[in-house]
C-alpha cells in the first residue's frame, strides 16, 4: 500500500531543461517558415508541433511515471483523432 | 459523520486522474474537430489561407507561445514544490503561472482588438467582400483562439481556486490530487496552443 501511494518527484532541473527544449523547438519553427520549403513547410511545422506535444504529455502532464492503463488511453484517443481525419480526407479525394 | 472520520472517507486519485484523462480526451476531441474543419478548408481554398494567415502578428503568436510554455513549466513544478512540503515556493510558481496567463489574455485582447479595428470580424463589411477562403480563415481564427482563450479564463478560475488550497493546506504533499488535476487542464490548454500556433500564424 505504502509503495502505491510512493509519489515521484520530477526536479526543478527536468522541467527547466524540459522547457528550454520546447522554447528551441519553438524557435526552430519559426525559423523554417524564413527559409522557403513550399509544401514542405506545413509537414515541418506539424512535426515540430507533434514533437513538442509529445514532450508536453510525457514530462508536465506526467504521463512517463503513469500508469499503463492511461498511456494506452492517451495513445488510443491521439490514435482515434487520426483515423478521423484519414477517413474524413478519403472522403473528400475519393469521393 | 462519514467524513470526518479519515478511516471511512473514501478517495481514489488513481480515479480521479483517469476521470480527468476521459474529460481531456473530450477537450481534444471538440478542438480536433475544428482542427478537422480547418484542414478541409484549408485543403480547398489553399491560396486565401496563405494569404489570410500572413496578416496575423507571428511575432505575437511566438510571444504568446513562450509565454504559455512557461506557465506549464511553473504549474509543474509547483507540484514538484508541493510534493517536497514546500508551500511557499509553491504558491510563488502558481502565482507565476497565473500572472503568464493574464499577460497571454492582454496580448490576446490587443491582438483582436488590433484586428477588430481593421475592419476583420464577423459580420463587418470589410469581411463579407473578402474571398470565401479567407472568410473562412478568419473566422476559423476568431472561433478556434476565442473557444481556447475561454479555455485559459477557466483554467485561470481553477487554479486561483487551488492557490488558496494550498495556502489553507487541503492540498498537501499527501492529498495533491486536485493540483495534479488542475495541471492537467492546463497543459491541454498549451497542447492545443501548440497546434494553433503554427496553424494560425507560421504557416502562411
Amino acid at each position: 500500500m505504502d509503495d502505491k501511494n510512493k509519489k515521484h518527484i520530477t526536479s526543478y532541473q527536468t522541467y527547466g531543461i524540459v522547457l528550454v527544449g520546447l522554447l528551441i523547438l519553438t524557435f526552430i519553427s519559426v525559423g523554417v517558415t524564413w527559409i522557403e520549403l513550399g509544401p514542405l513547410t506545413v509537414t515541418v511545422a506539424l512535426l515540430v508541433a507533434s514533437v513538442k506535444v509529445f514532450i508536453v504529455l510525457t514530462y508536465f502532464m506526467h504521463l512517463k511515471y503513469d500508469s499503463l492503463f492511461i498511456k494506452l488511453m492517451v495513445a488510443g484517443i491521439f490514435i482515434l483523432f487520426a483515423v478521423i481525419i484519414v477517413i474524413t480526407f478519403l472522403d473528400y479525394w475519393f469521393r | 459523520m462519514a467524513h470526518s472520520n479519515p478511516l471511512l472517507e473514501h478517495r481514489d486519485d488513481e480515479g480521479a486522474k483517469i476521470g480527468m484523462w476521459i474529460f481531456i480526451f473530450t477537450e481534444i476531441l471538440l478542438f480536433g474537430g475544428l482542427f478537422l474543419v480547418y484542414a478541409v478548408f484549408r485543403n480547398q481554398y489553399s491560396e486565401d489561407f496563405h494569404t489570410a494567415a500572413f496578416e496575423l502578428n507571428a511575432f505575437v503568436g511566438t510571444l504568446n507561445t513562450v509565454i504559455l510554455l512557461c506557465s506549464s513549466a511553473t504549474v509543474a513544478m509547483s507540484i514538484t514544490a508541493v510534493l517536497k512540503k514546500d508551500r511557499k515556493t509553491a504558491m510563488i510558481l502558481l502565482g507565476i503561472t497565473l500572472f503568464l496567463a493574464l499577460v497571454f489574455m492582454v496580448n490576446k485582447y490587443f491582438e483582436w482588438s488590433h484586428k477588430i479595428h481593421e475592419g476583420i470580424y464577423p459580420g463587418s463589411e470589410l469581411m463579407a467582400d473578402l474571398e470565401r477562403g479567407e472568410l473562412l480563415f478568419f473566422s476559423l481564427y476568431y472561433f478556434m483562439t476565442g473557444l481556447h482563450a475561454l479555455h485559459i479564463l477557466i483554467g485561470m478560475t481553477i487554479l486561483t481556486v487551488i492557490l488558496f488550497k494550498v495556502r489553507n493546506g487541503s492540498v498537501n504533499d499527501d492529498k495533491i490530487v486536485l493540483l495534479e488535476n488542475g495541471g492537467l487542464y492546463w497543459h491541454l490548454v498549451d497542447l492545443i496552443w501548440i497546434f494553433l500556433f503554427p496553424l494560425l500564424y507560421l504557416i502562411t
